[in-house]
């Protein structure tokens, strides 16, 4: 019982640990992070189903990458990735689901 | 038992089969059927051409503020920009007029019409920026105030013209009618909303500090001149911010979306007059 | 030019109804345009209705009136066939006038 609580602590720990906040990022990470989210977000454009907020947490990573903050800008950078991905994951599966409401 | 369980259920499966896949080639009469029904069974107490009312048919004190503005509507200004607008040639002579069946008055209850040369649904908005560059002169912008101004004065003299939209005998006519109707039902945006979850789910009800209007006629009203905007705003503009509202990224104006959209909505308000341009909240 | 003022006005037994809109920006100086930069005030100080030379009604408006505003009011006095005055000025000094037959 305990070495299982172990094994799950130990994994919770690690997942926030590659999260990347546990050392300091550099510019490059940003610029990996924020490439990653912007083809992400190429996804969403390419199904029409942009989100005004990947958009805005878009700009605020990069704000945050020019001011030097390069922790949040990964973060932020992230966050709009999956932002991108949900937005596209909901055109996929309205495009089977939207017959379902319409009137009938 | 489980035997007469497992054939109930892969008959029912088999059933539940073909009312998804009509979706893709739909029956524009039985969607319109459904649709008016719909909203007369829901609102048994409004007349039929009320509905082209938005939100007046669904709200009494609303309704009463409406009628005492509209004893001076203030879109009577642009309404008269409109018509100057339209009166004055282009720089080769010829007008707008020139480009419309009856000299483009009382016309505008035709549009959305399906153009079989190109495919594509020609709304009024890009009816009048085609006849403009057809003329030598450079299109106005779908959300502002030109654009405004001109389908406000052409709705005008539509006033009380039933909805006319024809879906001709074309596969590509009822693609894209199929395409708009596909777009009203989508959920978009963060908030997850479709047109449907406002104006078919919940007319009549609020939404923050606004009441909702029915589908129903909702484009017979289009351009309207809305106190929030404290300006006329074209259908490209409401469609926008309608999806800014959702949280999703708008397209640009009388993109394909929109344009299909329109011709959806227009067609299931067939036979309810026009009520343009309208005054709304 | 076409006028800036609509009016209306309607009599009824010893009184008048006027309705009256008039097309003017009414901007209050306090809202600021897409660059940022405030959009100076400019918006209508004193609109007065006058009949048989005087004045029925005088309105002092400011920056809290909004766009294209409308004004209704009734007076006692006025009947078919007379006329009405209606005029504006704003804070720019620009100013228009019509007259209108009460109904």
């Amino acid at each position: 019982m305990r070495t299982r609580t172990m094994i799950r602590l130990a994994v919770i720990l690690s997942a926030f640990g590659f999260a990347g906040t546990a050392f300091a990022a550099s510019a490059d990470d940003f610029k990996a992070a924020y490439a990653k989210a912007e083809a992400a977000e190429k996804g969403a454009a390419a199904v029409k189903n942009r989100w005004t907020a990947t958009e805005a947490t878009l700009k605020k990573a990069k704000a945050a990458a020019d001011a030097g903050k390069f922790d949040d800008a990964v973060t932020l950078a992230q966050h709009a990735e999956a932002l991108a991905n949900a937005s596209t994951a909901q055109a996929k599966e309205q495009e089977k689901l939207w017959p379902d409401a319409v009137v009938r | 038992m489980l035997r007469k369980t497992l054939i109930a259920v892969a008959i029912l499966a088999g059933a539940a089969q073909p009312l998804l896949a009509a979706e893709t080639a739909s029956d524009p009469k039985a969607d319109f059927k459904a649709f008016r029904d719909y909203f007369t069974n829901r609102f048994p107490k409004v007349a039929l051409d009320d509905f082209v009312n938005g939100p007046y048919s669904m709200d009494e004190g609303l309704r009463k503020q409406w009628k005492a503005i509209d004893e001076f509507p203030p879109y009577d200004f642009v309404v008269d920009k409109g018509k100057q607008m339209f009166a004055t040639p282009f720089k080769n002579g010829k007008t707008y007029g020139d480009c419309f069946a009856n000299k483009g008055i009382g016309v505008r209850q035709d549009y959305p019409k399906f153009d079989a040369k190109t495919g594509q649904v020609i709304t009024l908005d890009v009816a009048l920026n085609q006849c403009r560059e057809a003329n030598g002169e450079k299109p106005f912008d779908y959300s502002k105030d030109d654009m405004a101004a001109l389908t406000a004065y052409m709705a005008f003299t539509s006033r009380g013209k039933p909805m006319n939209i024809a879906i001709p005998n074309d596969p590509r006519a009822l693609a894209a009618y199929t395409k708009g109707k596909e777009y009203f039902y989508t959920r978009r945006g963060q908030l997850n909303f479709s047109c449907a979850s406002c104006h078919v789910q919940n007319p009549g009800n609020h939404i923050r500090t606004e009441v909702l209007a029915p589908a129903l006629g909702i484009m017979n009203a289009m351009p309207i001149y809305r106190s929030t905007w404290g300006g006329m705003g074209t259908v490209s503009r409401r469609l926008q911010s309608c999806n800014s509202q959702v949280g999703g990224v708008p397209l640009p104006g009388e993109s394909e979306e929109y344009r299909d959209v329109e011709y959806y909505l227009s067609y299931m308000a067939n036979g309810l007059p026009i009520s343009g341009p309208g005054t709304r909240p | 030019m076409a006028s800036t003022i609509r009016v209306r006005a309607i009599a009824s037994g010893d009184t008048t109804q006027v309705q009256s809109l008039i097309n003017h920006p009414m901007d209050s100086g306090f809202v600021k345009d897409s660059k940022g930069q405030i959009i100076p005030p400019h918006h209508i100080e004193v609109v007065e209705f006058e009949h048989a030379g005087k004045v029925v009604f005088t309105c002092l408006w400011g920056p809290a009136v909004s766009k294209d505003p409308y004004v209704k009011f009734s007076f006692k006095g006025g009947k078919k066939g007379d006329d009405l005055k209606v005029s504006w000025v704003d804070n720019k000094g620009q100013s228009d006038s019509t007259v209108a037959k009460i109904q």
